[in-house]
């Protein structure tokens, strides 16, 4: 049986009997998990509300619940109910939300979860985890599924362009290449892209750090900060709302230890993006890997030299 | 063993209401929605509810979740008069010092779970009334319901979740005080007729009166701990009750007193004329 989301999910059940599986009638990611879990598999239907509140009640009892729906769904039909039920009691619930960000596609605006780590975030005592691609959301889940504290899930099923680095670590990043020129910070499906772009800059001759963040909360602050400290440009780069996300995590760290930098925020600027295949997304929003090398290279080039 | 035998009921309501009367002063709470379930509380918890005050989190326990969160003057006075924590302690409420704040949290022995956003925690109930099924367990889950709380889509969401998992072991006690914050629950959202509402959505229904203990005991006597639906139990019941000056006044839903009035209060609960409350009606919703 090949590694998969489901197969590490039910392993994972085997071999901890507190773990159950909800979900709001998505099934996409745990299509063969209702048969064998049984009673230990919940689908509440279309019931968000519900979805997160039995989750809480079930986490009153000792179980940690995984509870999937689509990211936009899971993340804001029932945020009260999070940081209500969930966040105040600090119970281990696990929420992954499937199609975040620019994997939603076609799907349009109502679809788009591009402020699920904003809303996500700004719960106290909740963690998010955006993993880069399938392997990295693998090596993730057994540290976080069992842990005793709620925890935001981007889940993603793109595969992997490397092989990520197979330690996983509760809020530490990946620092995938070194460098000084610029330092690209990353999280969730631009991972991908990001990468492709640190080979570009490469190529022409560019020294790039490139980071994995892997959690945003916690955050790998020695890293992000010793990236910001160590290269000429931070480029921040998400499938999110500039606001709320990756650039404003980066930006209150700065300030809170007293610091500055030069700063490339790439995202979403308060717009939704122009619903399309992944390929027509990526490309249409400036987010394909020549796209975000040249915006890059361009403002390194207008920075003033040292 | 209930902890109290159904002649003891009235006389223990009667010392809750007192309290809850106390808790009336020095910023002050919702009374009379405390006073409206009362005795639905003391009931579940005298004659209903397996609980200990000793082990109040014995995994075989049963479960009270006050859904609407801020009667929960009520819940307090129920818990401190059958020895969950010092009687004393309600003195302390408001008090930064203490926990006994105007919605319920955990850091008071018996308190299941926080509320106060309405709408929570039928799911909730479910989440443990679920749980008690998987493993094997016979406790049951109540949860404490305001009828105003009904305008929620949460609810019905949920009761439409909680029929199709057959949560028998789940029941929703619903404080049928016929108000809401503003006005009478009829003249904004009506509810009526409730018990078929609640019937198409797959409860076993019941009707009662929330302030007969003998017609309380028939009706849970009458209920199986577990069946093979929930069950939902509308009770009937008069906001401020105890309190002529209260009963029925939609503009005393949330009361600071002052010492006097709160005398007078306790005098007009021992049977003396209704008191004369001057102090403003407080509007806070």
């Amino acid at each position: 049986m090949s590694r998969s989301y489901e197969t590490v999910l039910q392993s994972l059940l085997e071999r901890d009997p507190r773990l159950l599986v909800l979900t709001a009638e998505n099934r996409a990611a745990i299509r063969r998990l209702p048969e064998r879990l049984g009673s230990r598999f919940i689908d509440t239907g279309i019931a968000e509300q519900t979805l997160i509140g039995m989750s809480a009640g079930l986490a009153l009892r000792g179980r940690i619940p995984v509870a999937h729906a689509l990211a936009a769904f899971l993340t804001m039909r029932p945020f009260e109910f999070i940081r209500t039920d969930v966040g105040i009691a600090e119970l281990p619930v696990k929420l992954v939300g499937g199609v975040a960000g620019v994997l939603s596609e076609a799907n349009g605006p109502t679809h788009q979860a591009i402020e699920d780590v904003a809303l996500m975030r700004g719960i106290p005592h909740m963690r998010v985890f955006c993993p880069a691609d399938l392997e990295d959301l693998l090596l993730g889940l057994e540290a976080i599924l069992p842990a005793p504290w709620p925890c935001y899930i981007r889940y993603i099923d793109r595969p992997a362009v490397i092989r990520h680095a197979p330690d996983f670590v509760i809020g530490k990043s990946e620092v995938v290449s070194q460098g000084t020129d610029v330092g690209i910070l990353v999280y969730g499906a631009l991972f991908r892209e990001a990468f492709e772009a640190t080979q570009l800059l490469m190529q022409a001759g560019l020294s790039v750090r490139l980071v994995n963040l892997r959690m945003l909360k916690p955050l790998d602050e020695m890293t992000v900060l010793e990236t910001a400290l160590t290269t000429r440009l931070v480029a921040t780069v998400e499938d999110h709302f500039t606001t709320g996300g990756l650039f404003t995590i980066l930006a209150e760290l700065l300030l809170r230890h007293g610091l500055t930098a030069r700063v490339l925020p790439i995202g979403f600027p308060g717009r939704w993006f122009t619903p399309a295949l992944l390929p027509d997304v990526l490309r249409v929003e400036g987010l394909t890997s020549p796209e975000i090398a040249r915006r890059i290279t361009a403002t390194l080039d207008a920075l003033p030299s040292h | 063993m209930p902890l109290l035998s159904l002649e003891e009921l009235p006389g223990f309501a009667h010392r809750v209401r007192g309290h809850v009367v106390r808790m009336a002063t020095g910023g002050g709470c919702f009374l009379g929605a405390s006073l409206s379930c009362a005795d639905l509380v003391a009931h579940l918890y005298g004659r209903v509810l397996r609980v200990d005050p000793a082990r109040p989190t014995d995994p075989a326990r049963d479960y009270l979740l006050l859904s609407k969160g801020h009667d929960v003057p009520a819940l307090y006075a129920t818990l401190a008069e059958l020895g969950f924590f010092a009687a004393s302690r309600l003195r302390r409420h408001l008090s930064p010092d203490d926990a006994l704040y105007w919605h319920p949290n955990r850091r008071i022995p018996g308190v299941e779970f926080h509320s106060g956003s309405l709408g929570h925690l039928l799911s909730v109930g479910m989440g443990i009334a679920y749980d008690i099924r998987l493993a094997g367990g016979d406790s049951r889950v109540v949860v404490l319901l305001g009828d105003g709380e009904l305008n929620e889509g949460s609810i019905w969401e949920g009761l439409l979740v909680a029929n199709a998992l057959h949560l028998g072991n789940l029941l929703l006690l619903i404080d049928r005080n016929g108000f809401q914050a503003n006005m009478p629950t009829e003249s904004l959202i009506p509810l009526e007729p409730l018990e078929a509402k609640l019937l198409a959505f797959g409860c076993h229904t019941r009707r009662v009166d929330g302030h007969d203990f003998g017609a309380l005991e028939r009706l849970f006597a009458g209920l199986p701990r577990r069946g093979s639906e929930p069950v939902a139990v509308i009770a009937d019941t008069v906001r401020g009750k105890g309190l002529p000056s209260i009963e029925a006044r939609a503009e005393r839903w949330f009361c600071n007193f002052s010492a006097l009035e709160v005398e007078e209060l306790l005098q007009e609960l021992e049977g003396a004329a209704p008191a004369r409350l001057t102090s403003e009606a407080l509007v806070v919703r």
